[in-house]
């Protein structure tokens, strides 16, 4: 088979997968779709360029990643109303876990998670995994996203999303807190 | 001394961004003594490794 059929052959298996990525960080069914699109057309005019170097699978993320990137800061041109450092959902703190004096309540402590790497080899824990990415808040999402899935260092994540450095230190922090939280209850007890 | 709250946020931090000479000394020292915030230092570690298996599709 040559570059080009591969690549059609893994769209057709893959589509859903690129999809599913896609929507995790976009939230928007049609935009993912349209990620995914523009990422098949990409790839089939820069297939010449792609010359084995890597996997196709991981050629194909890439584009899909910087497209989604795209669409990211598209968006944001169109809600220049919007202002990613107002507060709402996302102002939920996670004080309840701490006592008064800022240490561990002892019911909330963090225990040792057994045998985390064995979990990455599970389909279920990719499941409730991706369930608890779908839980953060759409905002918080969205900038851990940028941050851990499409690996963006935080002055880019600023840079996009013109908020502060510190205002991006404390959304990814409530990500961290609320991704670990929902891993604890949801996977990590039984 | 640093409470856990703080030492939560710093060991976020750490993900983000280079800590001060301070900032780390501050955390060692807390890290050393709570074993809550170790399992949680740990635990950041992990969700860093999924997401990169979960952007790579190595899943």
């Amino acid at each position: 088979m040559t570059d080009s059929e591969h690549l059609q052959v893994f769209f057709r298996e893959r589509r859903d997968d690129l999809v599913r990525f896609a929507i995790l960080q976009l939230r928007d069914p049609s935009q993912a779709e349209d990620a995914v699109q523009e990422t098949l057309i990409a790839a089939m005019q820069a297939i010449e360029q792609f010359q084995g170097r890597s996997s196709l699978k991981t050629w194909v993320f890439s584009i899909l990643k910087r497209k989604i990137i795209d669409t990211m800061r598209a968006r944001r041109r169109e809600l220049a109303v919007s202002n990613m450092s107002s507060t709402g959902d996302d102002e939920r703190e996670f004080d309840d876990l701490f006592n008064r004096r800022g240490f561990w309540a002892t019911e909330h402590k963090p225990h040792r998670w057994t045998e985390p790497e064995d979990s990455l080899e599970q389909q279920q824990f990719w499941r409730i995994f991706e369930l608890c990415l779908d839980h953060l808040p759409a905002r918080t999402a969205q900038v851990f996203s940028m941050r851990e899935l499409l690996g963006l260092d935080t002055d880019e994540i600023c840079k996009e999303l013109e908020i502060t450095s510190s205002n991006c230190w404390v959304i990814l922090h409530r990500a961290r807190m609320g991704l670990r939280l929902c891993l604890e209850k949801q996977w990590f007890t039984q | 001394m640093m409470n856990c709250k703080q030492a939560t946020q710093l060991m976020s931090q750490e993900m983000d961004r280079e800590l001060s000479w301070h900032e780390r000394l501050a955390l060692k020292l807390h890290v050393l003594m709570c074993d809550g915030c170790a399992n949680f230092r740990n635990q950041m570690a992990f969700l860093r490794r999924a997401c990169q298996m979960r952007s790579n599709d190595e899943r």
